[in-house]
């Protein structure tokens, strides 16, 4: 992907790191890059802090939030990643923020308090993968029907489902 | 007989029966109801459209009401949580009626072979014709509207008692694919890849 | 699943009183295929809309899991159905920048060309349906006419209509042909006429003017809290555009403008909508005058591309490197990381986050779906507007049901 000013870009994102630094003092973060985008793992802990942090640092779109389940990607120590991808509207700068969760503590504060368009996307991904967070003010399944039992993305549901597709009442032309 | 019977009366009286006269006037007003979910209702509503015109066909108004209507064109996958409306309107629809499955997820679930998706509207709800495609084209949708047509002036009755002899299922059994894989699982036979076996 | 579960509306008892609640959709004809919104109305005015979402989710990102970066081209498709192929550069855009393969001129700018021309497809489709809902059947019937001429031109490139699934990693599935590119460069000179047309009958029609005008208006920071991009995003004052801020595929080359707007009401929106249509038409037009020669498929370097069919059967190393390409042991092999990437779809920011697995199938193919965001946002765009107003502001932002739900 070109970059416009591929000069100012990488001082951008080292000001964006120093800021970070100092606006969470004691946070461990892990900073990656591949091709081209910056990544930063972050503890789920400090989710709201590290949130607030980015929000502080210019990132006042966020643009995705999603969940991975890491159960069959081998080499890992958590199950669940939950990603946000967040970007600088006037800059343009992009940033991809992770945490990991495990079972059986799957509760996280919920993003809405910083950019309310988290909203549904929080919805989603515990429809999708069953991580509840904290503090959501609708929280309920978004695109299954409400009593569906299974959280469907996890890598053990298997694709065709456990026959909840087949299991309505059948009407015949004869009673209808 | 009949056509001897024609010949002497003229141009001005035919003899018919009152069945085929109704399926006649049925035959060629339908008036579709479409329950358009997905893609297929984009094509069908390019059938609508000028270019390919459905109401030449008699189709002239797609009313969006089902007690107005007496065909539903099913156009487009079925999930789970829609397959309760889409019978509840169904239902809503009244005699005669006809249903064409348009596309390949309304007839059999196309290429969502997933937990979600309902594998063919004609496990749960009686269909008259089957539209294969994906998206099927608008000539292809006009051509099961003209077989439509066949059908119901060639078997159609004034009071819709052909309905009445359909009274089972008519659409693939119960016991399935999946079915089978958990007849598989409970047996303790394993595939390698279980999650998704194209084979299958 | 029990037929009482479509009667529950999920709003709060303490708002209720002289309040009564409209049930619209799933099966409705101004929401755009099934969405269901529960509105509570004071009278003719929406006090609250709640939607409910769901009645199309298909499991599109469990199929990511299991199919190939090949093969999933071809669900992704069925995502943004008005303009299929928006999609399909969308996710090999994702898909090459996770592998590191890079595009020959010619597949760069072919891609361009339709992605532009999937801009004016979904652009005729939602001015085109939402004039229709609002009572004007007539701007319905030119708007699709004219998509019928990109559908034949889409056919003639790849053999479909519709979910033409045309593009493939590191190239495209067929090389276009003179004729195509004499139909898109007549497509190109007929269409500012049809412009004039359709617009003389929408934008300055007194009644789309009055229906539209000051209704559902997004402010600039709703926007930007609220994930919006695209048109919904730009009609707002938020002059974001990827093909200018990001630039992929040929974009660099080719000289258009980005179109703002700072009503923020339905209708800028539709008039970024109609500017876009024009700004579209200009790209294509510079992108066939200068359409390069060359091969789709980049050749060594692009291992992940299939040869050319000629040589699959007449030479071994064509068929050799077409076993290696297919075979489902014997891919590209892709790194074990992940990405983001992000085009400009004619709706909006459409990305895909994939992590790789070390093989030629995504372990998450996850897609940001704009309509999601939008529709998020509904329920904030529609208080105090009338019932009446509830079909401009859902064509306006134009959700797309495959998207939304997935």
């Amino acid at each position: 992907m070109a970059n416009e000013t591929t000069d100012s870009k990488p001082t951008e994102i080292e000001t964006v790191k120093t800021r970070l630094v100092e606006l969470l003092p004691g946070v461990a973060l892990e900073w990656s890059e591949f091709r081209g985008q910056t990544r930063v793992v972050f503890a789920s802990g400090e989710l709201l802090k590290c949130l607030n942090a980015f929000k502080a640092a210019g990132f006042d779109q966020l643009t995705d939030l999603t969940a991975v389940d890491l159960l069959e990607y081998g080499n890992v120590d958590d199950r669940f990643e939950v990603v946000y991808c967040l970007l600088n509207v006037d800059s343009g700068l992009r940033l991809i923020a992770k945490t990991h969760l495990n079972e059986p503590d799957l509760t996280i504060p919920s993003a809405t308090s910083v950019w309310f368009g988290a909203d549904w996307l929080e919805r989603e991904v515990y429809d999708m993968y069953g991580i509840i967070f904290a503090g959501h003010p609708n929280f309920k399944r978004l695109l299954l029907p409400d009593d569906f039992q299974s959280f469907p993305l996890r890598k053990d549901y298997p694709v065709k489902g456990r026959g909840e597709r087949h299991n309505f009442p059948i009407v015949t032309r004869a009673e209808s | 007989m009949a056509t001897q019977i024609n010949k002497q009366l003229g141009d001005n009286i035919f003899l018919t029966t009152l069945d085929a006269a109704a399926s006649w006037g049925r035959a060629n007003s339908l008036w579709p109801m479409p329950f358009a979910t997905a893609c297929c209702g984009i094509e069908l509503m390019s059938t609508a459209a000028s270019k390919h015109d459905l109401s030449r066909f008699g189709s002239e108004v797609m009313r969006f009401s089902p007690r107005q209507c007496d065909l539903m064109i099913v156009a487009g996958r079925v999930v789970m949580k829609m397959l309760p409306v889409l019978q509840r309107i169904w239902l809503q629809m009244p005699e005669p009626k006809w249903c064409i499955s348009m596309g390949a997820c309304a007839c059999t679930g196309g290429v969502f072979d997933t937990y979600a998706v309902v594998q063919g509207i004609d496990r749960f709800m009686p269909v008259d014709v089957y539209v294969p495609g994906c998206p099927p084209r608008p000539e292809q949708l006009i051509r099961s509207i003209l077989d439509l047509q066949d059908k119901i002036k060639s078997g159609g009755t004034v009071n819709a008692r052909e309905f009445k002899l359909r009274i089972l299922p008519e659409g693939p059994s119960r016991f399935d694919e999946d079915e089978l894989i958990r007849i598989r699982e409970r047996n303790g036979f394993k595939l390698d890849d279980q999650k998704y076996d194209p084979v299958h | 699943m029990p037929l009482e579960l479509l009667d529950s509306p999920d709003l709060d008892e303490n708002k209720r009183e002289g309040l009564w609640t409209l049930n619209f959709g799933p099966q409705h004809p101004a929401t755009h295929t099934t969405l269901r919104l529960v509105l509570q109305l004071d009278g003719e005015m929406v006090i609250d809309a709640e939607p409910d979402i769901g009645f199309l989710h298909s499991g599109f990102e469990k199929l990511g899991e299991v199919l190939d970066f090949n093969q999933y081209v071809t669900i992704v498709d069925r995502m943004n159905y008005v303009s299929p192929m928006a999609n399909e550069i969308a996710w090999h855009h994702a898909v090459e920048k996770l592998l590191g393969v890079e595009l020959t001129p010619r597949c760069k700018y072919i891609r361009t060309i339709f992605a532009e021309l999937m801009r004016l497809h979904d652009h005729l489709l939602c001015l085109g349906t939402c004039v229709l809902d609002l009572g004007g059947a007539t701007a319905f019937m030119y708007a699709f006419n004219e998509r019928e001429t990109i559908y034949e031109i889409c056919e003639r490139a790849s053999g479909q209509r519709f979910h033409t699934s045309y593009t493939r990693v590191g190239g495209l599935l067929y090389d276009v042909t003179d004729d195509w590119v004499k139909m898109v460069k007549d497509f190109v000179r007929n269409f500012p006429r049809v412009y004039r047309d359709f617009s003389g009958m929408v934008m300055k029609n007194r009644i789309f003017v009055e229906r539209t005008r000051d209704v559902g208006v997004l402010s600039r920071e709703e926007a930007i809290a609220g994930g919006a991009t695209g048109p919904t995003a730009r009609a707002s004052g938020v002059a974001r555009d990827l093909r200018r801020d990001e630039p992929y595929l040929a974009y660099d080359d080719f000289d258009f403008d980005v179109c703002a707007s700072q009503g923020g009401d339905c209708y800028a929106r539709f008039q970024v909508r109609m500017m876009e249509m024009l700004e579209s038409v200009k790209i294509i037009e510079q992108a066939i005058d200068k359409l390069p020669k060359g091969p789709i498929f980049a050749g060594e370097a692009g291992k992940a591309g299939m040869p050319d069919k000629k040589e699959v059967y007449r030479s071994i190393e064509g068929l050799i490197h077409h076993f290696e390409s297919v075979m489902p042991n014997r891919q590209l092999a892709g790194p074990k990381d992940s990405i983001y990437a992000a085009t400009e779809s004619p709706n909006g920011e459409l990305g895909y986050y994939i992590v790789g697995d070390g093989s030629f199938r995504a372990y998450r193919a996850r897609t940001r779906p704009p309509s999601v965001l939008h529709f998020a946002l509904f329920s904030k765009l529609i208080r105090g507007c009338m019932l009446s107003d509830v079909a401009a502001v859902l064509g306006s932002i134009n959700i797309i049901a495959a998207e939304l739900d997935r």
